[in-house]
């Protein structure tokens, strides 16, 4: 099971980085996205993975994973909300304001283009 | 206590003009001088004892660790420095209340000028030197937002700048010194520091110190070859020159060498340092002085000579010059101070400070032509003022001392730089005073009180302290001395104007003399020294400046042109590589962890992951598509954590991806709803390639992670303690709200600064080029024609009560249950967003009156007031409380104060989303309505034709 959890990891990341490489705003979001359910599944990987074990205390229970890194991915998750909400919002305005949505310097586009 | 005021007065003062600009001008100078004087009364009051050979002390552990103290000793150096800042600050006060313009901010003027007083006042009473280092920062950063006050102004800008990097680059190498100092020593606390003197100057690294804590004066009171920011700072208004720049910041180094001199002096390190610097300074200085036209730049290098020859006296290491140097801090102070506030009433009555415009102000402005002559004469060091007791005093003191083995040769160019400081000050009298008016002058009107009085004030002060020298100044310097020497050591002082015929009378005649005939002659050898010596260090600051901004720029530009692709590119490659460094060579290698078995679900689950993440970076230009891909990828997340046993974590994913999902939805009916295909095939491999090796890397690193066994103490501890420390079973909430709260308090922070931003971002998009966009707007997709289904109202009506049941449900059982403040944030959200949607924004509008902005506030504030209230009882912030109750009915029921800061939570949560889908449906509002209005305009248009 560890494995698939790493290549699950992987696959994601990989996912990200591609589309974060894009030159329009839109996939770039959808990148860091990516790249956020990538790192939060890593961050709670290094709690080590446990079946039927969830760190709520009770009577007779067989063991709990452990809960530091659980913790820090549910606020991981939240601030990643709220860094996603502020691009999607920014790159909105960025449109409204310049008519495009490429993530590139005006004065780079010429450049790029020739090359592409 | 009462000395830890004289130093908070000025900071907590500081607020006071800032708060009343809009109470007028007025209202902020009588704040701002009433501080000073309370400060400086408070002072004072503790002058009597201290003259007695008293000092008080006071300390506070600040940084225990580093043996850093908020320590103030109050001796008698202490009590003449901090008396001449509160004092002249005063004056000062009241002088740029009348010399500032009507229409400058005055409130931020007197705000800085406080915060100055304040780092000032800390440098002269600290007894740590770490605690006085901090003061000293203050210094440098207020006295840059002081010569930068007149922000228009490029050479303000520059000025401010230049002094900022100087002073600050010296304070860099006074933290070494002084770091180095006290590990020497084995103690931080100043006064200790005497004691331990021998060994101090035996240590092999009291050179390294000495040097560093030299550079770091050097800096500050403008020395030879650091002295060029003086001249340019001079671009600061005056009050600021006059305060700061020749009565107290600038003295802050001579001060420090002073106050260390007990401990450091006596060497020839310290002899051939400080001494030969100063010698050099004070030369060149009044050598400078002489060619400058600009009254300003003349007082500057007159100033910088002046430091220069207090530096000189320090480092000759007798008591002779330590004397000298503190009566000559004083008289300094007093005239130079005047005669920069002569320059200043010059300059606001006839708008020129420039020797070759001015002339013959003697008769338009004689009582400042008066404070003039006089300051001037104490410059030149004439009889009966001041000036000439501590310039007598000066050669006295040089002249017993020799200089690499010439017993003549600092008391030569002591008596060279006097005779240039006779010129200089004839000159300056001369060309603004005598002759004939220039034709521009004759509209100049006298000036107000409030500019001559302060100016008048410190003048007579000069005065007096030459001719009342045994009543009035003989004291100050007596306890200064104590304070500086120890009492047991200082001697007593006879301070006289007549000495007989001796050397030093002589060269003073020599030097009035001489410097008679060079202003005399000076237009006609003037020529021939047209190099000046002094722009040179200027010249070599601002070629390294350059140079260094150059090549940053161009290094920066290399990597980060403008395009993100591309520097993003180089940061990956820079991680791939520097990861792959610290794991080379032996490479990674997977542990022997006992695996859980793999199950078919899994292997299902994983093969949809993988599609899902294929499919969107296929479809990426399909927006829509892409965006439902990329969901799909966070619910098998989520479905992951709740089989890997982490139930809070898989409730919060799935809201958050809901909310998430809404939010982009949202946004994409503005934005384009396909992406143009632009890369080349070659950069699309490319990119596929770093991505994959990414993909590589993380896979790998996780692998390893997850195949070996890790720490389980703090898991261990936190699952032990969860239930007696912090009365709840959901570890995970546990930690969240109690023995991480701090961290979440944070994090609701971050989600209400979002939304403040979004909120901002959203607000401003309803002027200019966006609104001019959405009053055009044109739909890129078919509309549906029904635009609130039925049977959706009546379903989502139906639903809300039970999901806002859901939330609260939630919110209660999370301390003990999975759920918590987050969660049922985010479940609230949802059901409200859901009316918004399906019954549109008018509808739910109307309905639903909540003020999200106040929710934030109110919800921080609620959490930020579990703190305090924990601190209020006693114990450290956040410290949570929880109680067991048995009720009728309900059962029983663990009331715990976390509860309360898990509801703060949750009203940011609900606060913060729902500001920032609603300001974007307010977006949406508006195209849509331009959009309706262009629709029915095409329909009239076509039943028209």
């Amino acid at each position: 099971m560890e494995l698939l959890v790493a290549l699950a990891v992987g696959l994601m990341t990989a996912t990200g980085v591609y589309l974060l490489l894009r030159k329009r705003s839109f996939p770039v979001i959808l990148g860091t996205m990516m790249l956020t359910y990538a790192v939060n599944l890593f961050l709670f990987s290094m709690g080590r993975l446990a079946v039927n074990r969830p760190p709520v205390i009770q009577v007779g229970g067989n063991g709990y994973t452990d809960p530091v890194p659980q913790a820090l991915v549910l606020t991981a998750i939240v601030i990643s909300f709220g860094t996603t909400a502020v691009i999607v919002t920014l790159a909105l305005r960025a449109f409204l304001e310049a008519a495009t949505d490429r993530v590139d310097l005006a004065g780079t586009t010429e450049k790029d283009s020739a090359e592409s | 206590m009462r000395l830890m005021l004289i130093i908070a007065i000025p900071f907590f003062g500081a607020l006071l003009p800032m708060l009343l600009a809009r109470a007028g001008r007025r209202a902020c100078a009588i704040a701002t001088g009433l501080s000073t004087l309370m400060a400086l009364v408070l002072l004072l009051s503790h002058a009597p004892v201290i003259s007695a050979g008293q000092a008080f002390a006071v300390s506070h552990q600040w940084v225990p660790q580093v043996g850093m103290d908020l320590a103030l000793r109050l001796d008698g150096l202490g009590l003449l420095m901090a008396g001449l800042i509160l004092g002249i600050g005063l004056l000062i006060v009241i002088y740029a209340y009348h010399y500032l313009g009507k229409d400058e901010s005055l409130g931020a003027f007197f705000t800085y000028l406080l915060l100055f007083q304040g780092s000032m006042v800390g440098i002269a009473l600290a007894d740590n030197l770490l605690s006085l280092l901090v003061f000293w920062e203050g210094t440098s950063l207020a006295s840059f937002l002081l010569i930068g006050f007149w922000r228009h102004l490029t050479e303000g800008r520059q000025g401010a700048r230049m002094a900022l990097i100087v002073t600050g680059g010296g304070g860099l190498a006074l933290i070494a010194g002084m770091l180095l100092l006290g590990d020497i020593a084995g103690t931080m606390t100043i006064s200790e520091l005497t004691a331990r003197r021998e060994a101090i100057q035996q240590s092999s690294r009291y050179p390294l110190a000495l040097l560093l804590i030299a550079v770091g004066c050097f800096t500050k009171s403008a020395q030879f070859p650091f002295h060029f920011w003086l001249p340019q700072a001079m671009a600061a208004p005056t009050p600021v020159s006059a305060y700061l720049h020749s009565a107290t910041m600038v003295k802050a180094g001579v001060f420090l060498l002073a106050r260390l001199w007990p401990v450091l002096s006596g060497t020839e390190w310290w002899f051939y340092t400080i001494a030969s610097m100063g010698a050099v300074t004070f030369l060149l200085g009044s050598v400078v002085a002489l060619f400058k036209d600009d009254l300003k730049a003349l007082l500057a290098y007159s100033t910088i000579s002046h430091l220069g020859l207090m530096t000189m006296l320090l480092g000759l290491g007798t008591e002779a010059g330590l004397i000298a140097t503190l009566l000559h801090l004083l008289n300094h102070a007093a005239f130079k101070g005047a005669l920069f506030l002569t320059v200043g009433i010059i300059d606001h009555e006839t708008g020129s400070r420039d020797l070759r415009n001015l002339g013959g102000l003697w008769r338009i402005l004689p009582i400042t032509g008066a404070i003039a002559l006089l300051g001037l004469a104490a410059n030149a060091g004439l009889p009966p003022l001041g000036g000439f007791l501590s310039k007598e005093m000066m050669l006295e003191a040089v002249s017993q001392v020799s200089w690499w083995g010439q017993p003549h040769l600092l008391t030569a160019i002591a008596a060279i730089a006097g005779t240039f400081a006779v010129a200089y000050s004839a000159r300056f009298f001369a060309g603004a005073f005598l002759g004939e008016p220039g034709a521009d002058l004759e509209t100049a009107h006298g000036p107000s009180w409030g500019l001559v009085g302060p100016a008048a004030l410190l003048v007579v002060s000069a005065l007096a302290f030459g001719v009342f020298a045994q009543p009035l100044a003989e004291p100050i310097l007596q306890t200064a001395v104590r304070g500086a020497m120890g009492n047991g050591d200082a001697p007593t002082i006879h301070l006289k104007l007549w000495h007989g015929v001796n050397l030093p009378l002589i060269l003073s005649g020599v030097a009035i003399l001489g410097g008679g005939i060079l202003a005399g002659t000076f237009d006609g050898w003037r020529s021939l020294l047209k190099r000046r010596l002094a722009i040179e260090g200027q010249r070599v600051f601002r070629a390294c400046e350059w140079q260094l901004v150059s090549v940053s720029r161009h290094v920066t530009e290399r990597f980060h042109g403008g395009s993100l692709a591309n520097y993003l590119t180089w940061f990956l490659v820079g991680v791939l590589a520097l990861g792959g460094l610290s794991v080379w060579p032996s490479g990674l290698r997977s542990g022997d962890r006992q695996l859980l078995p793999i199950n078919v679900l899994a292997l299902l689950l994983i093969t949809c992951l993988a599609a899902a993440c294929l499919m969107t970076i296929l479809l990426h230009r399909r927006r829509l598509l892409s965006v439902l891909m990329a969901n799909v990828v966070g619910l098998i997340t989520s479905i992951g954590f709740i089989y890997f046993s982490a139930p809070d974590l898989a409730l919060t994913q799935i809201s958050v991806e809901v909310v998430t999902l809404i939010l982009i939805l949202l946004a994409l009916y503005f934005l384009p709803k396909e992406t143009v295909a632009e890369a080349s095939p070659i950069q699309r491999w490319r990119d596929a390639a770093l991505a994959g090796l990414c993909g590589a890397a993380m896979f790998a690193l996780t692998w390893v992670v997850l195949s070996s066994d890790g720490p389980t103490d703090l898991a261990n501890y936190l699952i032990e303690q969860s239930k007696p420390a912090g009365g709840g079973s959901n570890v995970v909430n546990v930690i969240l709200v109690d023995f991480r709260g701090f961290d979440t308090f944070n994090e609701i922070m971050v989600l209400a600064i979002s939304a403040l931003i979004i909120y901002a971002l959203l607000d401003g998009a309803m002027h200019g080029a966006a609104a001019d966009k959405l009053d055009h707007w044109e739909h890129d997709i078919p509309r549906s024609p029904e635009k609130h289904p039925a049977m959706f109202i009546s379903f989502t009506r139906a639903l809300l009560p039970l999901a806002l049941l859901v939330g609260v449900y939630m919110f209660l059982r999370g301390h003990n249950q999975p759920g918590g403040g987050f969660v049922a944030g985010l479940v609230v959200t949802i059901a409200l967003i859901v009316q918004y949607m399906v019954s549109g924004y008018q509808w739910a509008a109307e309905r639903i009156s909540i003020d999200y902005h106040s929710w934030i506030g109110w919800g921080i504030l609620l959490a930020a007031g579990t703190g305090v209230a924990s601190m209020i009882l006693g114990y450290p912030f956040l410290t949570n409380a929880h109680e067991h109750f048995d009720l009728p009915y309900l059962g029983s029921l663990d009331i715990s104060s976390a509860l309360v800061f898990d509801l703060g939570v949750l009203m940011t949560v609900v606060g913060a989303v729902m500001l920032a889908l609603a300001n974007l449906s307010r977006l949406g509002r508006r195209a849509e309505r331009a959009a309706q209005k262009a629709a029915e305009a095409a329909k009239l248009l076509d039943r028209g034709e």
